[in-house]
């Protein structure tokens, strides 16, 4: 038993070695470690939250970025009714057809549609964003990590530490700053110490205070806009996180009840044999 | 074991008249049920259950993911993200088949470091560890192509970075590397052959594995011991004793496989995979999955010519060689006992080579730089001593312990030793 425990040891450290998988270069500042309301065993997104920060990108980054693996009938989820999710589709327009006489045509959206993207291609986007394509939101929050490190990442099995994408995007949209004194910034570039890739990246700071207005009394501050759109890029990049922490506890609770039960049987069969 | 008499005596008319046509029912219950386990198996030796468990798991889940994934550069990614947001349980489904491969991976380490502990390669038993290591070799292979289906940014350089390894051949080497591709370079035709070998060896994984078991009980377990069974008393029958057992095992399991699936199901893969594949943009760090990282550190140890072969070459063959000289274990060791027990130092070289191949794990993960690269070689260089130095001589040099007359006579004696204090002891109860 001290054997097997020894290689389960093993092999636990091993796995954790994924967790260190990218050089440590970058970025110069690691992300600020935020209470979200989706970490842990129990965690649920922040409805409240989640409307905001849809606010926050359809006002602050939908004019750059697209989110076009997130379906209208999606925001249901972030408590919306059906009616008002028809309403908020509809103040899109996207491309559809051909019709019948081969033209292709513009509607307004419906639920079953994705956000359209703000730009035809990527090479339309990197060429209105001086070569650079600004990415789509989708995934963004599971796309981006930041390297843990020995031996944090080994701890983060034990603390369920999933949050690095939310972290990362809140850090970098808090971090924009004057560049220290001798740091040379590319021309088209913005300083930034929290940028998972460089010291400076393509895309201005995209918030400021004031900037969204919110109508349910949340400060109206670059911490909260940046917050919120961190949260609401989580739940567009994994919507099912509630369901799976959910059923989770479920499976969790079954097999340790049903591990203590064939623990007590495998004792009675083995009573009787000294091994 | 499995070459004595029968215990099988049909009962009902049905069993009677298939015994007498096809004996599957006597083929299971000699197998599973009357199969004598030696009495003293710990929960190391579960690993081979757990194991058959998880090859289930991955041909299930992965039978329903490809109903729904499209082999295709343009759809790959796409069906994926399909599966994850609008398949009924898709996310449940994807996330166990890609944890399922790590959790795989953790447990044949255990399975084949236990092996290597209680020296259970060693006559009669080496087409039966060599049977294994062909079934890792397999698994490699399929976790490989099955981390490049989703056609992320990891996908797609890692499949550039291994089937670049084999331009390093001489002759022979680009011809392959293209056959692999299918082409040029990775693109929609390395994809289509992926798939269709990532669903392919797998039902040749359960091949070898029918082998594997079949070799297993022509000879018979090995146990913590070493030593053969002799009577009666040294064996228990599979069934109840070594099934509960293996079930326990594997429900214990199946805990932190649910803990990886349901609470940090990411956490073993890497940021970058949720990144479309981009022919004209680079990672930063492309790295493979964990499970190869101590393989990716040997390779790029070798960062030196050694007379006609050149560094690219050398790191290759490193690489395999790290693998393919486990074919040759049995015959490496030369000791005449079985057991690290009985082996105190073949038990702390054993230890400092498990130390040593989680650290190269760690240094396959850091850039080939620096002070990295001396650790690498170092690390390398004690993994291959450990083989082919270590094993051989310590074999020769070693006085071992004394060792038990039988199984039941080890069983005994631990037990009497423990005997005064019989709550304190975990190991009489495991």
């Amino acid at each position: 038993m001290k054997t097997f425990l020894k290689a389960l040891t093993v092999a636990g450290i091993a796995v954790g070695t994924a967790g260190a998988a990218q050089a440590a270069e970058y970025p110069l500042v690691k992300p600020v470690e935020l209470d979200w309301s989706f970490a842990g065993p129990f965690g649920t997104y922040d409805k409240g939250q989640l409307q905001r920060g849809l606010k926050v990108y359809r006002e602050a980054c939908a004019a750059c970025h697209g989110l076009e693996r997130v379906a209208f009938r999606n925001l249901q989820d972030l408590g919306y009714t059906d009616a008002q999710v028809r309403a908020l589709a509809a103040e899109y327009e996207v491309e559809d057809g051909p019709d019948a006489s081969g033209d292709m045509f513009t509607r307004p959206a419906i639920p079953s549609d994705t956000f359209p993207s703000p730009f035809a291609n990527p090479e339309a986007a990197a060429a209105a964003n001086n070569g650079a394509a600004p990415p789509d939101l989708s995934l963004i929050a599971k796309a981006r990590a930041v390297t843990r490190g020995f031996p944090t990442f080994v701890f983060d099995i034990f603390t369920q530490y999933a949050e690095s994408g939310p972290d990362y995007i809140h850090s970098l949209l808090v971090g924009y700053q004057d560049a220290p004194e001798g740091e040379e910034v590319q021309p088209g570039t913005y300083y930034n110490p929290h940028f998972i890739a460089g010291t400076a990246l393509s895309m201005p700071p995209p918030l400021s205070e004031g900037q969204v207005t919110y109508d349910d009394g949340a400060p109206e501050t670059l911490d909260q806009y940046a917050r919120d759109i961190s949260a609401f890029l989580m739940w567009a990049a994994e919507p099912k996180l509630e369901a799976r922490k959910q059923m989770g506890f479920n499976v969790m609770v079954f097999l340790l009840l049903f591990a203590g039960l064939i623990y007590l049987t495998k004792r009675k069969v083995w009573s009787t044999v000294e091994h | 074991m499995s070459g004595g008499h029968s215990t099988y005596s049909p009962q009902t008319g049905i069993e009677r008249w298939f015994d007498a046509r096809m004996p599957l029912p006597r083929l299971i219950h000699d197998s599973f049920v009357s199969y004598p386990v030696p009495r003293n198996l710990n929960y190391a030796y579960t690993f081979g259950g757990i194991l058959s468990l998880m090859l289930v798991v991955q041909i299930v889940t992965g039978i329903v993911l490809a109903m729904h994934y499209a082999a295709h550069t343009g759809a790959a990614f796409d069906s994926v993200e399909k599966i994850m947001r609008d398949v009924n349980s898709g996310w449940l489904i994807r996330y166990l088949h890609a944890n399922g491969a790590s959790m795989f991976f953790i447990a044949v380490y255990i399975h084949i470091f236990r092996g290597l502990y209680y020296g259970s390669y060693k006559a009669p038993r080496e087409l039966l560890w060599i049977l294994g290591v062909i079934i890792y070799l397999l698994m490699m292979a399929t976790a490989f192509m099955g981390y490049v289906l989703p056609w992320g940014q990891m996908s797609f350089w890692g499949a550039t970075v291994i089937t670049g390894f084999f331009t390093a051949i001489p002759l022979v080497g680009e011809w392959v590397q293209q056959l692999l591709l299918g082409g040029f370079a990775v693109d929609n035709p390395t994809l289509n052959r992926f798939f269709s070998l990532h669903y392919l060896l797998p039902f040749m994984i359960a091949g070898v594995v029918v082998l594997h078991v079949w070799a297993l009980h022509v000879t018979g377990q090995t146990n913590p011991t070493g030593i053969e069974v002799k009577s009666k008393t040294d064996t228990l029958p599979f069934t109840p004793y070594a099934t509960i057992k293996d079930a326990f095992g594997m429900v214990l399991f199946l805990v932190m496989f649910a803990y990886f699936v349901f609470y940090i199901p990411n956490y073993l893969g890497h940021a970058d995979n949720y990144i479309p594949a981009d022919p004209l943009k680079t990672p930063a760090h492309i790295v493979p999955e964990w499970y190869f990282l101590p393989f990716y550190a040997i390779l790029r140890a070798i960062t030196f010519n050694i007379g006609p072969i050149d560094s690219k070459l050398g790191g290759v063959l490193a690489m395999f060689g790290a693998i393919a000289v486990l074919f040759f274990v049995p015959w490496l060791d030369t000791s005449k006992v079985r057991s690290a027990v009985y082996r105190p130092w073949y038990k702390l070289f054993f230890w400092l080579f498990a130390i040593n191949a989680v650290f190269l794990g760690w240094l396959g993960a850091m850039p080939a730089e620096g002070i990295y690269i001396p650790l690498m070689q170092a690390s390398t260089l004690f993994y291959f001593a450990f083989f082919l130095i270590i094993m051989p001589v310590l074999g020769l040099l070693e006085k071992p312990r004394r060792l038990p007359n039988s199984i039941t006579e080890a069983v005994l004696e631990k037990n009497k030793a423990s005997a005064p204090l019989p709550a304190a002891s975990t190991e009489t109860t495991s």
